[in-house]
């Protein structure tokens, strides 16, 4: 019965899109400022009927319906009720419900929002969007139906996976497709920007929130992604540039640039052109992103199963979005004339996209290369952590040095005076560094850049903290907070690095380790039977040797029986200073465990920069909104 | 004088910051660099499965042996392929890998460099 | 709208990108090392299980037209399903050498499954800790590799012999 409630909502929100599409064609050819009311209402229905359609699957999936194939095959009775629910979007037919939620909802709500702005503008993106929507739904209900059924029903469900069964990995999702799904908006609005003319100033303002809240979302999401790898996954990182990370990187940066240089086309009214071919951008990187990761062309920890028919559809679906946005752009696009000073703050917002652009295809070659190559040639070949590294972060320096002086620098020309004074710092402090290479010879050039460049950027947003404390300016305030973050985020990543301790042993129980100056005692070894699972806990004992502290760290092996897997569960102790990292398994055939054990400095100031970022982003929302 | 206080807070926190040990053991940073071949993406260091803990025994013999990073490097890709590194050698079928970002960076700045270029010549003018 | 050079270059990248795309869809993504075949094996020294005094190494290998080298261990399941086509090719095609290298396995166990499930090796050798392994390419268990008289691969069988993999053996080695 759900299975026929949620097959005939998803038709009916299909129906809805269809006749928006044809109510808001003929709207366009009719006078007036004002969009029909009927529009506003077939919006409206469609947006009800979405969410009731995924309120079916919660349903669904709460009360065990294992009528449905999805609910049977990812979750259980025995799970938690929370995760019950998190399972409806934790699998790929559900959370492609979710994105379609979100496509329906951001098009409803630019429609009531965006009342100021033109009326065809505002036609034009119903339009591109529902377009979308239904090139979403024709996948969803011919491939990945969540709502398809099973006869005769199953007693109990195959979805009891302990990995997904956590919190932050729960919303993980949810956070991303917000980021995602919902630049979907602004590709729409761009189209329609090029079909009606929009343009300009004008533009901006009816993009600039929708971007801010994808922006926010989108930080947000992978940072909850990246705190969940290093506190279940057990090996004490939290990026390994695995493709899906890439993923959904790729549009983060796209984002970025956009944000940055929305400014500059509402401030200035230039740059047009360049935010167009961004927006359009930035959402076909996500739909790229969702072909790597579900298509099967890549193998990664992360992916769903995988199925070639999924591939397909979305291949075919990437490819009629970007056909049509080059279609569109080439026809309606108009030369425009740039007015740049050198010194100007547009330049460096310009020099801003520049860098973006430059992490963005790094990062798309890196990901993209391996499957090049083993089309082309028939080589497989791995780009991981080392070739990222490399290539990136000496760049980060200039970013960094880029970050601190932009804003500072004025609209159209600045004077020479206070450009010239911002150089001397940097070229002094770049001095000072040489001479300390000279004289310690020690250590990389590039990490003490790194640090130079971070102190630079973050004691120059202390400065202007205290400088816009009294002026209670909250664009300003946003703008140097999440730069701040920025720059504290690279320098503890920075700090960890370098003055992290890493030592991976043999070692049985009532053996003790000496590693620097810390001693590590496997006392003892325990088991515990628990609701789902068998655990064999080490208990170990950690004494700091220079002030006599000890700490007892408690790492598992836990065996599940339904499914059948094995889990290892690190020992995390988190403290303002540092984290004890320590992961346990066992040696096949003998009586020895593997231990690895780390020490990481600055840990969670990790987490507190890269959150401060995104809160940069959310203060913002909150005072702009209202404004325009 | 503010300057010199800048400059001053420049210099110690460079100084403190510069003075670590190298605490990662050269050893450690190999096994990152080596994929698990029977991981779902999982390197030689993060792996707890049976086929790292052996390739971590023979590339820890070849290290002690005096072996250097890069041999130890062929080494393994003469066995297994270029799959089992993460960092993709230099050679005729990946240099554009390396090559192309930056190639794209300076084609970015040259793009800029013409706007700011042309500005100037239109204010001349 | 007009045709200008830039717009062909992108549209024909674009192009080239979604048909590589479309061609990986349909490759098989799966890693092997099926492209080492035709490289030569390297050096080696194996000590026999059973006595220590025994040794073999690839010179051994140049005498026989064709050789098997064959992975296994006795707390392996699949290697105990493959095991007969072993004893087959044993009895059927003389002209190969099949050497066993036991891995990481206790001697008792390894002789107690010879004994049980037959032997087709002319030598067996012993790899208790796995550097062998590594040094033949080898990353799981079972695994085969047929060398010819210049000490070349000519294939490579990750996981159980079939009889699929028998009867193509057998072709090779007519």
């Amino acid at each position: 019965m759900l299975s026929n409630i949620g097959i005939s909502l998803i038709v009916l929100v299909l129906i809805f899109g269809f006749l928006s599409i044809y109510t808001a064609s003929l709207d366009l050819k009719t006078a007036g400022l004002s969009i029909n009311k009927s529009i506003y209402k077939l919006s409206l229905f469609q947006t009800t009927f979405t969410i009731l359609s995924f309120f079916t699957l919660i349903v669904g999936f709460i009360y065990s319906d294992f009528s449905l194939i999805n609910v049977y095959e990812n979750s259980h009775t025995a799970k938690p009720l929370f995760y019950k629910i998190a399972g409806t979007w934790g699998n790929h037919e559900g959370s492609l419900l979710l994105w379609v939620n979100i496509l329906v909802i951001f098009s409803y709500l630019f429609l009531v929002f965006s009342h100021k702005h033109n009326k065809n503008f505002r036609l034009y993106t119903l339009i591109f969007q529902n377009i979308l929507i239904i090139g979403f739904l024709f996948f969803l209900l011919l491939n990945s139906n969540p709502f398809n059924s099973i006869y005769p029903t199953p007693f109990e469900g195959l979805g009891l996976n302990p990995i997904l069964q956590d919190p932050a990995l729960a919303i993980h999702p949810p956070l991303l497709y917000v980021g995602f799904v919902g630049c979907s908006i602004y590709f729409s609005a761009a189209m329609a920007s090029l079909m009606s003319g929009y343009g300009g100033k004008l533009f901006a303002q009816s993009i600039k929130t929708w971007v801010k809240i994808s922006w926010c979302f989108q930080t947000l999401g992978i940072i909850v992604g990246s705190i969940w790898a290093y506190y279940e996954l057990g090996w004490g990182g939290f990026w390994f540039w695995d493709p899906v990370e890439n993923a959904s990187l790729l549009p983060w940066f796209a984002i970025t640039a956009l944000m940055h240089s929305l400014i500059v086309l509402e401030k200035r009214n230039t740059l047009y052109s360049w935010v167009i071919i961004l927006c359009l951008l930035t959402f076909t990187l996500s739909v790229l992103g969702t072909f790597l990761v579900r298509s099967g062309i890549l193998n990664s920890v992360h992916t769903f199963a995988n199925d070639p028919s999924r591939g397909i559809y979305i291949l075919l679906f990437l490819s009629l979005m970007i056909f049509s946005a080059l279609a569109i752009f080439f026809t309606k696009y108009k030369k425009e004339t740039y007015n740049f000073n050198f010194k100007s703050r547009e330049t460096f917002i310009l020099a801003n996209n520049w860098f973006m652009v430059f992490f963005l295809v790094t990062v798309l070659i890196g990901t993209l290369y391996p499957i090049f190559l083993d089309v082309l040639i028939s080589i497989k070949i791995s780009v991981g952590p080392p070739f990222y590294n490399i290539v990136i972060i000496p760049l980060v320096v200039p970013l960094l040095f880029l970050m601190a002086v932009g804003p500072k620098v004025s609209w159209i020309n600045s004077q020479n005076k206070v450009f010239n004074k911002i150089l001397f710092f940097i070229l002094g402090a770049l001095v000072i560094n040489l001479f300390i290479i000279y004289f310690s010879k020690k250590n990389s050039i590039l990490s003490n850049l790194i640090f130079i460049a971070a102190i630079f950027l973050i004691l120059h947003s202390f400065l202007d903290i205290k400088k816009l404390i009294n002026k209670k300016n909250k664009t300003e305030l946003s703008r140097v907070i999440s730069h701040l973050g920025f720059g504290l985020l690279i320098f503890f990543i920075g700090i960890n690095h370098q003055f992290s301790l890493e030592e991976d042993f043999n070692l049985k129980v009532g053996e003790t380790k000496k590693i620097n100056n810390y001693e590590i005692d496997f006392e003892s070894l325990k088991t515990k039977e628990s609701k789902n699972y068998k655990a064999v806990i080490g208990n170990f004992k950690l004494t700091n040797l220079k002030n006599n502290q000890v700490q007892y760290l408690d790492p598992e092996i836990r065996i599940y029986s339904n499914p059948e897997t094995l889990t290892y569960e690190a020992a995390i102790k988190t403290k303002i200073t540092s984290d004890f990292y320590l992961t346990m398994s066992n040696v096949s055939r003998s009586d020895y465990y593997n231990i690895k054990f780390q020490n990481k400095p600055f840990m969670i100031w990790i987490w507190i920069s890269a959150i401060m970022i995104a809160l940069g982003g959310f203060i913002q929302l909150t005072s702009k909104k209202n404004e325009d | 004088m503010k300057l010199k206080i800048f400059i001053l807070l420049f210099y110690v926190l460079s100084v403190g910051l510069t003075h670590s040990s190298e605490n990662q053991t050269k050893l450690l940073e190999i096994y990152k660099n080596l994929r698990c071949l029977v991981c779902q993406g999982q390197s030689i260091a993060d792996s707890n499965s049976d086929f790292a803990a052996t390739i971590k025994l023979v590339v820890e013999d070849q290290f002690n042996e005096g072996k250097t990073e890069d041999e130890i490097y062929s080494f393994l890709i003469s066995k297994y392929g270029e799959w089992i590194v993460y960092q993709p050698t230099f050679n005729k079928n990946n240099f554009l890998l390396w090559v192309l970002p930056y190639l794209i960076f300076i084609f970015g700045g040259f793009i800029i460099f013409l706007i700011v270029r042309k500005t100037k010549y239109n204010r001349v003018n | 709208m007009k045709i200008s050079i830039s717009k062909i270059i992108i549209f024909s990248f674009v192009i080239f990108l979604l048909s590589v795309f479309w061609m990986g869809l349909k490759i098989n993504n799966n890693y092997d090392t099926k492209s080492l075949v035709g490289n030569k094996i390297s050096k080696f020294h194996l000590i026999e299980i059973y006595d220590d005094a025994q040794h073999i190494s690839e010179d051994d290998l140049k005498k026989k037209k064709f050789t098997l080298i064959n992975f296994f261990a006795s707390w392996c399941a699949p290697c105990r399903t493959e095991h007969k086509y072993l004893l087959k090719l044993s009895k059927e095609r003389k002209k190969i050498k099949i050497i066993g290298i036991n891995f990481k396995d206790k001697k008792n166990n390894a002789i107690n499954f010879l004994e049980e499930l037959g032997d087709p090796y002319s030598f067996v050798g012993k790899d208790s800790e796995g550097r062998i392994s590594i040094l033949f390419g080898i990353y799981g268990i079972p695994e085969s590799i047929l060398v010819d008289s210049n000490l070349t691969i000519i294939k490579k069988i990750v996981g159980p012999i079939d009889q699929i993999q028998y009867d193509e053996i057998l072709k090779i080695t007519k």
